[in-house]
């Protein structure tokens, strides 16, 4: 019995969230790392909300950036252990499906988890209410992107020692276009200027990695795992 | 019709031909560089703008273009070597990537200095040195990546792919750092552009592109032998190739 | 004549430095190229001769 194409990413997409959904320990790590990181900046320079508004933006997506990086690193890993990806491969289903299921369910509990609680942060940091829509969807877009980005690069470290630093220094600096134009969004919200220009080149990005990182992630399996 | 090109790039005469060539592309590389240094340093007019604080450029302008083209060539070979299997590819690849970095390394270091007359700042983030900085992280990247396998064939096929990853990042790192720093403009200093150039400026500088070219190529004829032989180490043409 | 040359305009300290990096550079390619091709030649060499034995 073969199973159609969208089945059998959704079957892959529910295994990956009910796992996840039952260790909710492990749901809220990159959601308090997330604070913790945001929680350094004002600690290191100053209080002032008037100073932290105006580097707001890129504490944000900076913090943002790391939690969804640290997590990346279990995004294969786990399963590449005990066998369980083998066992994916196997069974006919394209790479690049599985890569897509195991992305977006990374995403949506990591990524879309930052966006959910970043009105938090933001407030935190100063930034004012007005500018809350665009920072959720510039982060929305972007940690989406950092996802399919980070699922490159989680391929390409599975199984190696010490891939988790290996998997960060690939993929931050590919990560650097998006969070110009996702911090930069932010910025000119808060601005009171039209951030439509960064939006758009933001989704033009993650549009980019939806069509091409299945691919290259999946390819990365293949040469990683055989 | 492809035997001949298949030929060409097998393991032994790539080592053979790399051999007799290498020397031969140094020789006349020092020989450009020289006469490129002495023209450009002694005899190009000084520029109306910089004085002759822009004769950096002989130097600097060939090593950003080195460290571009390094970047190119190893994702190309990479990619040759990953989809149609042609072995030495990876090799190529591996041999470009440190020459490539150091050039980059070269580039960043020439142009903070060129820079600290032009803006009175060693560094200010301008967006051709911020993407030579981001450029040297990806080949930081490609070459960890390539060092961490046990199994140096998939570390070829990661650092190939990861290379290929990198080249279409390439042009987006670029127009968002171009963008990016063209939104914070305002306080920053006036960018310095390319000087204007007479001929008696820019045939030294021509030069210099093409000795650094030779040079590129020499270095890496090197370091192509020395990958070869160590990919194909246990191969029966090394035997006769290594005999002293 | 040659005072002025040294003297670069007064850019002395900035364009001389350059020139330096840059052939250090291409000093450091030559010297590390060759490393490498000695180093792959005795693997080599050592690999034949356990091979052999």
């Amino acid at each position: 019995m073969t199973i159609g194409l969208s089945q059998a990413l959704g079957l892959v997409l529910r295994r990956e969230l009910l796992l996840s959904l039952r260790r909710p320990d492990q749901l809220l790590q990159p959601l308090v790392f997330f604070l913790i990181v945001t929680t350094l900046f004002p600690l290191s320079l100053s209080p002032e909300l008037s100073l932290l508004r105006d580097m707001a933006p890129g504490v944000l997506w900076v913090a943002a950036l790391l939690a969804a990086l640290l997590s990346l690193d279990g995004l294969f890993k786990a399963d590449a252990d005990d066998g369980t990806l083998e066992q994916l491969v196997l069974s006919g289903i394209p790479l690049g499906l599985i890569v897509m299921a195991k992305t977006l369910a990374h995403w949506l509990l990591s990524g879309a988890a930052l966006v959910v609680i970043s009105p938090l942060v933001g407030m935190a940091l100063g930034i004012p209410v007005s500018a809350f829509g665009t920072m959720m969807l510039s982060l929305a877009l972007g940690t989406l992107t950092l996802s399919w980005l980070g699922a490159i690069g989680a391929a390409l470290t599975v199984g190696l020692k010490r891939g988790s630093m290996l998997l960060s220094l690939i993929v931050l600096p590919l990560a650097m276009p998006l969070l110009i134009f996702g911090a930069s969004a932010t910025d000119r919200a808060m601005g009171g200027e039209s951030p439509a220009g960064a939006l758009y080149l933001l989704g033009a990005l993650c549009v980019l990695t939806t069509t091409l990182a299945p691919l290259a992630a999946g390819a990365a399996l293949r040469i990683t795992l055989e | 019709m492809w035997t001949w090109f298949y030929r060409l790039a097998s393991p032994p005469s790539v080592y053979a031909l790399s051999g007799r060539l290498a020397p031969w592309l140094l020789a006349a590389a020092a020989c450009l560089i020289a006469f490129g240094l002495v023209d450009g340093l002694a005899f190009a007019p000084p520029d109306y703008q910089q004085g002759d604080a822009f004769r950096i450029v002989y130097v600097h302008a060939p090593s950003a273009w080195l460290s571009t083209f390094a970047y190119m060539l190893m994702a190309v070979a990479g990619a040759i070597a990953l989809i149609w299997r042609i072995k030495i590819g990876h090799a190529v690849a591996a041999a470009a990537a440190p020459i490539g970095a150091s050039f980059t390394l070269c580039t960043l270091l020439s142009g903070s200095l060129w820079g600290k007359p032009m803006w009175g700042t060693f560094w200010a983030w301008d967006p051709r040195l911020t993407s030579e900085l981001i450029l040297l992280f990806l080949y930081f990247g490609v070459m960890s990546l390539r060092q961490a396998f046990e199994d140096p064939a998939r570390g070829d096929r990661a650092a190939a792919l990861l290379a290929i990853v990198g080249v279409v990042n390439i042009p987006i790192i670029k127009f968002s750092v171009t963008w990016w720093n063209s939104l914070h403009q305002g306080a920053t200093v006036a960018r310095f552009g390319k000087p204007t150039m007479v001929a008696s400026m820019l045939v030294p500088l021509l030069v210099m592109f093409a000795g650094f070219m030779l040079f590129f190529v020499g270095v890496l004829c090197v370091r192509l032998r020395a990958e070869v032989l160590n990919r194909e180490r246990l191969a029966t043409w090394v035997r006769e190739a290594v005999a002293t | 004549m040659t005072s002025g040359f040294l003297a670069m305009g007064g850019y002395a300290g900035y364009v001389w430095p350059c020139i330096g990096f840059s052939l250090a550079t291409l000093a450091w390619n030559l010297w590390s190229a060759q490393r490498a091709s000695r180093a792959a030649l005795e693997r080599a060499r050592r690999s034949i001769a356990m091979a052999d034995a």
